[in-house]
C-alpha cells in the first residue's frame, strides 16, 4: 500500500507545557480532517522529537508538514517552506526538519516538498498545560491551516 | 570526602571551560573544567538536571495512569519507563506472577527497545567518533557524516531502529505513548499477522546486529591501547541477573561485583534495593552519587549497562550472542573490563542477543494467547527494576487506600553512573587536556567518554530554537573570552 501523500508530524511532549503545541496541532488537525484521514489522503505522525528513522516516514509523500513548538516564531505561527540543510542538530538526540530532509537525501533521495509551521509557545515546564498565548497561537493555526490545506489540495468543504 | 579532581583548592584563580550542553546526549547536559594559566586541569565536573520534578508530577495521580504518564519522561527511552513502572504496580495489584502471554509480550516490548535504543546509540550518536576519529572534522563528525562515507552501514542502523520501533509499535499499540502494558498485565497480545510480519524482517536484523559485532569487535582490535585504555576506571558492578545467572534484561534479581569480578551480593529482589544502595549528595550537583552501601561513598560507587551486565551475568542464554561475549571476554583474559570504550562493544553485543530473543519469542504460541490480566491482593507499596538499554531503572512507589500515588522514587541509570562518569572525565582530562590549549577536539574527547555510557539526561524540551551546544571559555576574572554555538542556526 503506498503512503498518503501528505504526512502531518506532530513534535513535541504533551507533558512539557507548550511543547505541547505540535502533538496538540495534530489531534485537532485529524479530527477537523478526519474523513481525508480515513480515505489515506492525509496521515498524522506525533513524536517527542525527529530522529533520523524518521526519513522512512517521509519517503513516497508529495508533501511533509513539520509542527513544532517555537520560542522565537512570530506570533501566532509562522509557515515556511523547509529545505533540506546539513547543520549542527544532527550532534544530538534530535534532528531538525532541515537535517532529516538533509538525511533524507543522502539515504533514500530526493526528499518530498517540506513546510513547518512553527507555533509559538513560552513556557515548557513539566506537567503545565498550554499558555493561554498558545492556546491561541493553537486555534488560530488550526483554523487557518485547514481552510490552506482543504483549497490547496482540492479537498471539499467541511460538511 | 572529595574526590581527585573534583574540587579545586582555589577555583578564583582558574581559567573555566564549560561544554553546554553535551552533544548528542540526551537532554541538557554540562562539563565545566578548571584550568590554570599552563593548562593545567585543576577540577572536572559534570552537571546534569536532575529527575526530582517529574517524582513530585507523578504523586498524587491515580496508580493505573502511572505507566503512560512516565513515557513522558524520556524520548529516547519510553518503553523502560512503561514496563519499570508496570512491574513495580503489578505488586500493588497483587499480580507477583503474570499470565505466560503478558509476560511475553511485555519481554517482546522491552528487547525492541533495547534492540532500537542501542541501534540509536551505537549507529547514529557514537560511531561517528569511532569511524572518523575524535578529532575529526567536527562539520563531518556525525551521523549524516557517516551516512556519506558509509552509507550501506548507516542504513542498517536505520532499519534496526525502525524494525525495534515496529516491536514496540505492535506490542505497546503506539510507537510512542503507547499503552500497552498495565498494572497486573498487558492489555493486547500479538496476532499472528503482527508476527508474521516482524518475523519477516528478523533474517536481516539478526545479520545486521552480527556485522555490528564484528565492525566494533574490529575497531578495537585496529587500536587495543586507545580502546583498552581511554577513560578506564576500575569500580564494582551492579545489574539485574537472571534467577538462573544468565543476563536478563526483563527481570531477574540484583548481584554486585567488584572491580576484580569478586560477587559482592547476589539474589536480592527488587524490594531490597534500599537494603543495598545509598544514595550521596554533593552541594555542588543537583544529581545524587548511588553507591553500594557496605562499601560506602568513597569505595562503593559502581557502573551499570551493558559493560557491567555482561560481565556480571554467568552467560548469555542465546548463542550467537553469548559467542560474541566470550570474544568480548577474551580481549582481557583474567581480568574484567572496565574501558568506557568497550561499552560500544558490549552494546552490540546485547543488541545481537535483543535481535536472538525477539526471533524465540516469536516463535512462542503464548504470544497470541488471550490470558492478558491477573490480579491478587492489594497492596500499598511496589518496586519494580529492569535493565533499560542504559542500565538498572529503579521504579519505587507507594499508593494509598483511594489509589493515588503517596510516594515516588525513579533512580534511572545515568544517576546511577554518576561517579563512574566523572571517574572517567577526570582521567580523560588528565591524559588529554592537562597542558596542552584546549580545542574543539580535545574537548571532544571529554564528550567521547560521556557518551559511550550513554547517559539519558533529564529530558529537556525540544521546541525548536531550544537545544544550542554552547562551549564558553572563561577566564578567571568570570569575563567570557570566547564562545562556540553549534545549533541548528549555527551551522559549523
Amino acid at each position: 500500500m503506498s503512503p498518503a501523500p501528505i504526512l502531518i508530524v506532530g513534535i513535541g511532549n504533551p507533558s512539557r507545557g507548550d511543547d505541547a503545541l505540535g502533538p496538540e496541532f495534530v489531534e485537532r488537525v485529524g479530527t477537523a480532517l478526519a474523513d481525508e484521514v480515513t480515505a489515506g489522503r492525509i496521515e498524522l505522525l506525533t513524536d517527542f522529537q525527529l530522529q533520523v528513522e524518521h526519513v522512512l516516514d517521509l519517503t513516497g509523500r508529495r508533501r511533509v508538514v513539520f509542527v513544532d513548538a517555537s520560542e522565537s516564531a512570530e506570533p501566532p505561527f509562522e509557515f515556511t517552506p523547509v529545505a533540506a540543510r546539513r547543520d549542527a542538530s544532527h550532534s544530538s538526540h534530535v534532528l531538525s526538519p532541515a537535517a532529516l530532509l538533509d538525511a533524507h537525501r543522502t539515504v533514500v533521495g530526493e526528499p518530498p516538498e517540506a513546510w513547518l509551521l512553527a507555533l509559538r509557545g513560552e513556557r515548557f515546564e513539566l506537567g503545565e498545560p498550554l499558555s493561554p498565548r498558545a492556546r491561541a497561537s493553537l486555534a488560530a493555526a488550526v483554523e487557518s491551516f485547514v481552510r490552506v490545506i482543504r483549497a490547496d489540495e482540492g479537498l471539499p468543504e467541511q460538511s | 570526602m572529595s574526590f581527585p579532581l573534583e574540587k579545586a583548592r582555589d577555583p578564583s584563580k582558574l581559567r573555566r571551560i564549560a561544554i553546554e550542553p553535551v552533544s548528542r546526549v540526551e537532554g541538557h547536559g554540562k562539563v565545566t573544567i578548571l584550568l590554570d594559566e599552563h593548562d593545567r586541569v585543576h577540577q572536572v565536573r559534570l552537571h546534569i538536571d536532575e529527575f526530582r520534578g517529574f517524582e513530585r508530577f507523578i504523586q498524587g495521580r491515580p496508580y493505573w495512569e502511572i505507566p503512560v504518564m512516565v513515557q513522558r519522561l524520556c524520548g529516547i527511552c519510553p518503553v523502560s519507563h512503561h514496563l519499570a513502572a508496570s512491574k513495580a504496580l503489578d505488586l500493588v495489584v497483587g499480580a507477583r506472577k503474570l499470565s505466560a502471554t503478558a509476560e511475553k509480550v511485555r519481554r517482546l516490548m522491552h528487547y525492541g527497545q533495547i534492540l532500537q535504543s542501542h541501534a540509536l546509540h551505537f549507529y547514529h550518536l557514537s560511531s561517528p567518533d569511532l569511524l572518523l576519529g575524535f578529532d575529526s572534522d567536527v562539520a563531518k563528525r556525525n551521523v549524516v557524516g557517516v551516512l556519506a562515507a558509509y552509507p550501506e552501514l548507516a542504513l542498517q542502523g536505520v532499519m534496526l531502529r525502525k524494525f525495534g520501533q515496529e516491536v514496540i509499535r505492535i506490542t505497546a499499540g503506539k510507537r510512542v505513548h503507547g499503552t500497552g502494558s498495565i498494572p497486573g498485565g498487558v492489555n493486547k497480545s500479538v496476532t499472528a499477522e503482527e508476527r508474521d510480519e516482524l518475523l519477516r524482517a528478523l533474517p536481516d536484523v539478526t545479520t545486521w546486529a552480527q556485522a555490528g559485532v564484528r565492525l566494533i569487535a574490529e575497531l578495537h582490535a585496529k587500536n587495543r591501547e586507545l580502546y583498552e585504555t581511554f577513560g578506564t576506571v576500575r569500580s564494582n558492578l551492579l545489574s539485574l541477573v537472571g534467577r538462573d545467572g544468565k543476563l536478563d534484561l526483563y527481570d531477574g534479581v540484583l548481584r554486585a561485583r567488584d572491580a576484580d569480578g569478586r560477587i559482592l551480593f547476589d539474589g536480592l529482589e527488587a524490594e531490597e534495593y534500599e537494603s543495598v544502595v545509598r544514595e550521596d549528595v554533593r552541594s555542588w550537583s543537583y544529581m545524587k552519587f548511588p553507591y553500594l552501601a557496605a562499601l560506602g561513598a568513597e569505595e562503593g560507587w559502581y557502573k551499570v549497562g551493558p559493560l557491567a551486565r555482561v560481565q556480571n551475568c554467568d552467560s548469555i542464554g542465546t548463542p550467537l550472542a553469548e559467542a560474541a561475549r566470550q570474544e568480548l571476554l577474551a580481549s582481557s583474559p583474567g581480568k574484567f573490563i572496565h574501558a568506557p570504550l568497550a561499552f560500544h562493544w558490549a552494546r552490540m553485543v546485547e543488541l545481537l542477543h535483543a535481535a536472538e530473543v525477539i526471533e524465540r519469542l516469536l516463535a512462542d504460541p503464548d504470544l497470541l494467547g488471550r490470558e492478558l490480566v491477573v490480579t491478587g491482593a492489594r497492596t500499598g507499596v511496589g518496586v519494580g527494576i529492569i535493565e533499560a538499554p542504559r542500565g538498572t531503572l529503579i521504579h519505587h512507589y507507594e499508593v494509598d487506600a483511594q489509589d493515588l500515588v503517596t510516594m515516588c522514587n525513579l533512580i534511572v541509570s545515568t544517576t546511577h553512573n554518576n561517579q563512574a562518569m566523572h571517574e572517567a572525565i577526570r582521567e580523560v582530562a588528565r591524559k588529554h587536556l592537562d597542558g596542552r590549549a584546549p580545542t574543539e577536539g580535545l574537548l571532544n574527547h571529554i564528550e567521547v567518554a560521556i557518551r559511550a555510557f550513554d547517559p539519558c539526561l533529564s529530558c529537556a524540551t525540544h521546541a525548536l530554537g531550544k537545544m544550542p551546544l554552547a562551549v564558553d571559555v572563561v577566564a578567571a576574572t568570570g569575563e567570557r573570552v570566547a564562545r562556540i554555538v553549534r545549533d541548528a542556526e549555527h551551522a559549523p
